[in-house]
């Protein structure tokens, strides 16, 4: 009898399991359903799932009114090097914290994260006024800036919970062994780091790849990454859904990739220090 | 060489002081346990001594020279952690051979080194393994094999077989001392179970909240030691205390029998009880004795004893073998 119940209960798991995934990822799916429509198709109500007039006409629509590798190259440029430069502030800030921590330590970690819990568009006047004054209006210095600055506290934070997890005592025993604080980095802290700056990196770059609120603000032709690309879809002569959707599955394409990929390193990444 | 001598040395985290001025003379070549209870500042004198952590005040002489101002890694000495302290990513030969890396050693004699020190710990067939490959024992002995293949003036370690079962402890216990004495290394070691304490040390060092209670040989401990604390730590099972109008007739405010020191009686001569709890061990007979105002008593007969709970008997200390303690806890000397 048990062993009936233990069945079912996997069974059923099982396919509770399925249908929650299948949840949450169902408007991905139908974003990319829909990019296959006619426009007309994707407006139809009561909308058809599977047996529509399949094209790849939106597809092509996209890439000739617009400029798919430009705003891809600045998505890459953008969320790349907003990353590179937010790693290389926040490791040492990251290690200071996690190895020679102060009185004050908590409490400036706790103001970094404070500076996320108000809302971007609080400050969208102040950030935009100095943009136009200092002529970073759609450039990619400038949002490669706003966005390393604004990441910068949950890269520090992710870096800092990776760093305490490292026992003290490899580090000392590496002291004992003769390794100066240089060597200690390289031949000792940054090997069993690695995992942990890998899905740091990789987070950041995801984040920094779908940031939309300072993109769309800040940028118009230039500068502008993917994520203006799929806005521009979104028009006051009306909405194209089949043409959004097609740009959206184009921009999130690489990512997707990416994440698929490094799924491994990236639930490792989150889950970090919870499960051990 | 490897001589350590404290002289004053203190060490205060804040408010709170860990340890309160420590003279101690370690003789080159001598194993030294540490033995105290958990937060007796054991641990701290040790990382004191390492480097690891910079003293409140004092000295600490290696060789006759102060080094409370050197790094860790200028002292000479080797550490041996108790989480072991490997570099995971690192294999065995590796991890033995990271300091001497580090001192810029040629790449041929890093390897014969590397190689002999594996050796002495049958560590071979290993070297190319990555520590989370081996078991708790080899981990030890790889930790052990850092820490000799620099050839320090002292080794440090720290309760470094704490993590260990019973059985593999004994087994290591004797591995380290036999290793010690081959190498005729000072070797400074840490613990809180008094049994490793007497079976490894040339001389033992009783710590209690920051001070040194006592400083001597094993046997010197157990004969005579110095207070109320020492007699209590030292031997297991723990010493019998008694006070009152029984210690009294001692000219003392308090006693203390061992439970071997304890003869026992059917019928006779003594303090009368009752056997509250018989443990038969085969080679040693344990009995808890409830002797009415003089309290509970614990008595060890070597051999077997045919005694059960419930029995009446009679208890008489070896009159040689009564210590005798002043009101603030101290030893009398005849």
């Amino acid at each position: 009898m048990a062993r009936m119940v233990t069945i079912r209960r996997v069974v059923v798991s099982t396919a509770a399991a399925w249908l929650f995934g299948f949840l949450i990822f169902f408007p991905i799916l139908w974003m990319i359903l829909t990019s296959f429509k006619t426009e007309l198709d994707a407006f139809a109500t009561p909308p058809s799932f599977l047996f529509f007039h399949w094209t790849t006409e939106n597809y092509a629509t996209v890439q000739e009114r617009s400029d798919y590798i430009h705003h891809a190259i600045n998505s890459i440029l953008i969320a790349g090097l907003s990353t590179l430069i937010a790693m290389l502030i926040a490791v040492p800030a990251a290690w200071s914290m996690a190895f020679a921590p102060t009185k004050r330590t908590k409490d400036i970690l706790l103001w970094m994260l404070s500076t996320k819990m108000m809302p971007p568009v609080g400050v969208l006047v102040p950030i935009y006024l100095i943009y136009r004054d200092f002529g970073l209006l759609d450039s990619r210095a400038g949002l490669i800036f706003i966005l390393c600055l604004g990441n910068l506290p949950i890269v520090v934070w992710m870096l800092f919970t990776y760093f305490k997890e490292i026992p003290k005592d490899i580090l000392e025993a590496a002291r004992m062994d003769g390794a100066t604080i240089g060597r200690e980095l390289i031949y000792v802290l940054t090997p069993m780091a690695i995992p942990g700056l890998a899905s740091t990196m990789l987070l950041n770059f995801i984040l920094a790849w779908n940031e939309a609120f300072w993109t769309l603000n800040l940028s118009t032709l230039e500068a502008a990454p993917l994520t203006v690309f799929i806005a521009s879809y979104s028009s006051p002569e009306g909405l194209f859904w089949a043409k959004l959707s097609a740009a959206s599955t184009l921009a999130i394409a690489p990512v997707l990739v990416l994440g698929w990929f490094s799924q491994r390193q990236l639930v490792r990444g989150l889950t970090f220090g919870a499960v051990k | 060489m490897g001589q350590i001598s404290l002289q004053g040395v203190r060490k205060s985290f804040g408010p709170v002081n860990i340890i309160r001025g420590a003279d101690l003379d370690i003789e080159d070549g001598s194993f030294v346990v540490f033995v105290g209870p958990s937060g007796c500042g054991k641990t701290t004198l040790l990382r004191l001594i390492a480097g690891l952590e910079d003293v409140s005040g004092g000295k600490i002489l290696i060789d006759g020279k102060n080094v409370v101002d050197v790094p860790p890694a200028k002292r000479g000495l080797s550490m041996v952690f108790q989480s072991y302290a490997l570099y995971p990513h690192m294999s065995v030969r590796g991890n033995i051979a990271f300091g001497l890396k580090m001192a810029g050693l040629p790449r041929a004699e890093i390897d014969r080194k590397v190689e002999a020190a594996a050796a002495t710990l049958n560590l071979t067939p290993y070297l190319e393994r990555k520590p989370r490959e081996l078991s708790g024992g080899q981990r030890q002995r790889v930790a052990i094999g850092r820490a000799i293949v620099r050839e320090p003036k002292a080794f440090l370690f720290d309760e470094p077989l704490s993590n260990l079962d019973a059985a593999l402890r004994v087994q290591m216990r004797l591995e380290v001392t036999r290793l010690q004495k081959q190498l005729a290394t000072t070797a400074v070691y840490v613990t809180h179970d008094q049994v490793e304490a007497m079976t490894m040390a040339d001389k033992i060092v009783v710590l209690n909240a920051g001070n040194i209670e006592q400083y001597g040989s094993p046997l010197e401990l157990y004969e005579r030691p110095a207070n109320v604390f020492v007699a209590g730590f030292i031997g297991s099972p723990k010493m019998n205390f008694i006070s009152g109008d029984v210690a009294r007739q001692y000219n003392a405010a308090t006693i203390g029998v061992r439970p071997e020191h304890l003869r026992i009686d059917r019928d006779g001569q003594g303090w009368p009880g009752t056997v509250t709890v018989a443990e038969h061990l085969g080679s040693d007979t344990f009995l808890y004795v409830d002797a009415g105002k003089i309290g509970t008593l614990t008595v060890r007969y070597v051999g077997e004893l045919d005694l059960a709970a419930g029995d009446p008997v009679s208890l008489s200390p070896d009159p040689a073998r009564v210590h005798r303690f002043t009101e603030d806890g101290t030893s009398i000397r005849a």
